[in-house]
């Protein structure tokens, strides 16, 4: 684009919270503090210079549990929206171009999807796959394609009824490559805006499974998890669950910052009339 | 020899009301022809149906015979997306009203552009960039490489025509539509366009179908015109015969509306001459 570069408060904030985040669990991956199993401190013990957080009611170092719990709600977050994203698309594009009971059918199947709760769809998967980190994301993803595929059909539709699209069809452009040069482009903006939504629920969602015993299994710390450990000692150390809280906080907010800022950088209406 | 043969068109809707009826007519090699009619008279339907693109809600009957020469006659109505994919662009192509949405507002005008000429004649890179300059500068764009470097909303209404029948002639057409091709311009521009019109279809040897409301604009390209009115032929012939004895109350309400003009332009001529 020839236009200006423009700032964006919200894009940088959120960027910057959710960079934090993910900074986190790109230290993870190679280092951290203690390893999250051994029990290293006394139970329950305060802020230190050895533990920054603090430990929990087994002595485990929370900084590095807190650390694991970002990496896995960014790996969530990630994967679901992965599943989401290519299944929401493609089932929207299919509803999009689809005629009468094809497209009816689908949106019904749209609606009744986006209507049935996460949690029970992450039940039912957990119960034929077993807990783990990719039943949730599974889990996550498919709930997350009903909204992506019933946004893209809405938006194919859109697309598909302005005259360029005939003008493209009237010079002998294939369909499967008018889906290409055309349709994507034009819906991608919108798409974008509520992947980065959905990136901060998948987080959200994640936690409450996990909370729920249905997200990865110990020892790995999701921060539903260690809410959910750290809910009976909450009035003695109180950090054990606002850490996981506060940063579950941070990520859900700096996604749909991010999601604002994408909205207002990336909307060629808005562009166009700078 | 006919390069479109219309016999007994007939578009239905859903529920059985009849779009067109009944509409026959025929398009020599080189010939123009006006289609002249009010808005909802289903002219361009008619053009629509040529192209093989109406809207799926929409049924054809009839036959629709389309090509000449060495692209043999080919039935239109019930043919399949792929067949007429192979036609479209090549042997005939149309021209919409108004070129801003006509045009893919997301994509630069040389990459529209080349996306018919790539099919066709398979450039790449030097000499595809060469043919896009050449079909800009056959439309009597100034500046090609600007034009083709900028978006749809960054060039004048005019230009954006050019460009758009630039995009219809990239394949060399026997046919080419006009579908009320200056009615979203400024007079001054309209007449420029139907001048380069003129010129290109002149210069190419192609048929010409051009639809229009506008019996002035109509009379300045072709002098055979089909007066459509509710979906049927209501007359036809030559637009001298036509202008002299008006048959059907609508072209005769035509006729004299033009007539109106033409002698309060006379009136005007006389006393600024007095």
């Amino acid at each position: 684009m020839t236009t200006k570069k423009r700032h964006s408060l919200p894009l940088i904030v959120g960027c910057t919270l959710v960079g934090f985040i993910a900074l986190m669990a790109l230290v993870s991956i190679f280092w951290t503090p203690y390893s999250i199993q051994d029990m290293t401190g006394s139970r329950l013990g305060p802020l230190s210079s050895h533990h920054w957080l603090g430990t929990d009611k087994l002595g485990r170092d929370l900084l590095s549990r807190v650390m694991i719990g970002a990496r896995i709600a960014i790996a969530v977050g990630f994967g679901s929206v992965l599943i989401g994203a290519i299944l929401g698309v493609v089932l929207g594009l299919v509803a999009g171009f689809a005629q009468r009971w094809v497209d009816e059918s689908f949106s019904a199947m749209f609606d009744i999807l986006i209507a049935f709760p996460t949690l029970l769809l992450a039940m039912l998967i957990v119960a034929a796959r077993g807990a783990s980190l990719a039943s949730a994301i599974i889990a996550i993803g498919i709930g997350m394609s009903a909204i992506v595929a019933r946004l893209t059909r809405l938006l194919v539709k859109r697309v598909l009824a302005k005259d360029f699209i005939t003008a493209s069809r009237a010079s002998g452009t294939s369909w499967a490559r008018i889906i290409f040069i055309h349709i994507l482009p034009n819906i991608w903006t919108t798409l974008i805006v509520t992947f980065a939504l959905q990136f901060g629920f998948a987080g959200l969602t994640e936690a409450s499974l996990s909370y729920l015993g249905l997200g990865a299994p110990p020892p790995n710390a999701s921060w539903g998890s260690l809410l959910q450990e750290a809910q009976a000692t909450v009035l003695t150390s109180p950090v054990a669950a606002i850490a996981p809280g506060v940063l579950l906080v941070c990520l859900v907010i700096g996604m749909n910052l991010v999601a604002d800022g994408l909205r207002d950088v990336a909307d060629p209406t808005l562009r166009r009339s700078q | 020899m006919k390069i479109l043969e219309v016999k007994d068109l007939t578009v239905q809707t859903g529920d059985g009301s009849k779009v067109i009826s009944g509409v026959s007519f025929s398009v020599e090699p080189g010939e123009r022809l006006g289609l002249i009619g009010e808005s909802g008279s289903g002219k361009s339907m008619t053009a629509l149906a040529v192209m093989g693109l109406l809207p799926a809600e929409l049924k054809a009957s009839g036959s629709l015979l389309l090509g000449t020469g060495k692209d043999a006659p080919r039935q239109i109505i019930g043919a399949a997306e792929k067949d007429l994919n192979e036609i479209r662009g090549r042997v005939a192509s149309i021209v919409f009203q108004e070129p801003l949405t006509a045009l893919d507002p997301l994509m630069k005008i040389g990459r529209q552009l080349s996306e018919p000429l790539r099919r066709w004649k398979g450039l790449k890179a030097d000499a595809l960039h060469e043919a896009i300059i050449s079909a800009l500068t056959e439309v009597s764009i100034n500046k090609p490489e600007r034009i083709a470097a900028s978006y749809p909303y960054e060039i004048s209404g005019g230009e954006r025509q050019r460009a758009a029948i630039a995009m219809a002639l990239a394949c060399e057409p026997s046919l080419l539509i006009a579908d009320e091709p200056t009615t979203a311009l400024d007079v001054t521009v309209q007449a420029e366009i139907l001048t380069l019109l003129d010129a290109v279809v002149s210069k190419r040897g192609m048929s010409l179908l051009f639809i229009s409301h506008d019996l002035a604009v109509v009379s300045r390209i072709t002098d055979h015109v089909l007066v459509m009115k509710d979906g049927s032929v209501v007359e036809s012939g030559s637009l001298a015969d036509i202008l002299r004895s008006p048959q059907h109350p609508y072209t005769r309400d035509l006729v004299a509306s033009a007539k109106e003009l033409d002698n309060a332009l006379e009136i005007a001529k006389k006393s600024g001459g007095n």
